[in-house]
């Protein structure tokens, strides 16, 4: 006496399980990406993806490498701590091709005001100055070398002397 | 081959440690980078905050993040005495282009906060995501998936911060990445790079030689709203009990 004889429709449902199954595990190799699970239930690879982006602000230590004169420069002034591209703006693209791209000259009465433009909301201590008292009409740069403000300004920026040393 | 009960043992911690340096990978083009030799954060000092904006520009360019969205953005406060619960808060503009000018002796107290991603620890934002699109990188980065990314916004509303948003072209959460791509290369932040007092900087709690340590241990500093436990790593100094 055969047990399973009248089972013969469980089993040919059973195979279409099974088979299902199988189709899922081949599909499930071919959609999900091979990093993900790598470190956790994400994509693995988003994480150099992301890592490998463009770089627009180069760094003070770039600027640095050719422009040792402006950081001597600043290194003796109040604006030690302030990186180049603070006020010079992301400059990535000119460490790379030093000759074609060249930074822009700034507008001081702009760029000074834009930190230094007195207001009560700026912690105290910070040089804070009203720009239509504080000699409206002079450009900054007449009295103050941007690179050591307490200082007058010199002949001595890599721009005067016709670019990096 | 028969391997002894005794060499199993010795075996398993080696395979172990094999397998740790298997999972930790590098990201590519920053072949130098260990993630597990990394656990990143922000110290912010709002007592040096001027509100210059240096900081919410420089994210823009560097992250080619669009206009009227913002990975990073500075708010000033106003309490008054009546309404210490209550600050006044404004941000025009992310803070981009400054903000408008307090007259010496006006009522009440002014300052600065700057805001971004907090890199949470335990972050809310990551556990809603429903197809693993946003994560924290094993360094502590929380970062997000383009392409893995359905847009579902869970993740806006999840982060008790506001960092998110949804990109208006790519139609995918985006947020601050803390400049990964920098900082797997050795570099500091966009924002930290262009403050110029120093009110931002790039931390790295791994690395026992990293000033963090020291400054935490010296001075008052709080997380952005503790109570929810989010394991928030942009640590504020100085910051004032309105700041929500």
């Amino acid at each position: 006496m055969n047990a399973f004889k009248d089972a013969g429709h469980l089993f040919r449902f059973l195979g279409l399980f099974v088979l299902a199954f199988l189709l899922f595990l081949v599909l499930r190799e071919f959609v999900v990406p091979k990093s993900f699970g790598q470190y956790g239930h994400y994509r693995g690879a988003a994480i150099g993806e992301i890592g490998s982006l463009a770089v627009r602000f180069a760094g003070h230590q770039a600027c640095e490498t050719c422009h040792s004169d402006i950081a001597d420069t600043k290194s003796k002034g109040k604006h030690e701590q302030v990186s180049c591209e603070a006020c010079h703006g992301a400059l990535g693209a000119h460490t790379e091709d030093p000759v074609n791209v060249v930074p822009v000259k700034l507008d001081t009465a702009v760029l000074c005001a834009r930190c230094h433009t007195a207001s009560a909301a700026k912690p105290q201590g910070f040089p804070q100055v009203d720009p239509a008292d504080h000699y409206a009409g002079v450009s900054c740069e007449t009295c103050h070398n941007p690179h050591n403000p307490m200082t007058p300004p010199d002949s001595g920026t890599s721009a005067a002397k016709g670019g990096a040393k | 081959m028969t391997v002894s009960r005794r060499h199993l043992l010795a075996l398993l911690p080696a395979a172990a440690v094999a397998w740790k340096y298997v999972l930790a990978g590098t990201p590519e083009e920053s072949p130098n980078y260990r993630m597990d030799g990394h656990w990143w954060g922000m110290l912010i000092d709002v007592t040096k905050c001027i509100g210059c904006g240096n900081c919410v520009r420089a994210c823009q360019t560097e992250n080619n993040v669009p206009d009227g969205f913002f990975r990073t953005w500075v708010e000033r406060y106003h309490t008054t005495d009546w309404h210490l619960e209550a600050p006044e808060v404004i941000s025009p503009d992310g803070g981009k282009d400054g903000f408008p000018s307090v007259k010496q002796g006006e009522e009440g107290k002014y300052f600065f906060v700057p805001k971004l991603c907090n890199h949470c620890a335990d972050s809310p934002c990551t556990q809603v995501c429903p197809v693993g699109a946003t994560f924290i990188a094993p360094d502590g980065v929380v970062l997000i998936d383009p392409k893995y990314c359905l847009g579902c916004a869970y993740c806006v509303q999840a982060c008790p911060y506001g960092c998110r948003y949804i990109h208006p072209q790519k139609k995918v959460a985006d947020k601050c990445t803390l400049c990964y791509h920098r900082i797997t290369k050795g570099l500091t932040t966009a924002c930290c790079e262009a403050c110029p007092t120093g009110a931002r900087q790039l931390a790295d709690l791994k690395d026992p030689k990293d000033p963090i340590h020291e400054f935490l241990k010296t001075h008052p500093v709080q997380v952005l709203k503790p109570q929810m436990a989010t394991g928030a790593k942009a640590f504020y100094n100085g910051l004032d009990g309105s700041v929500r």
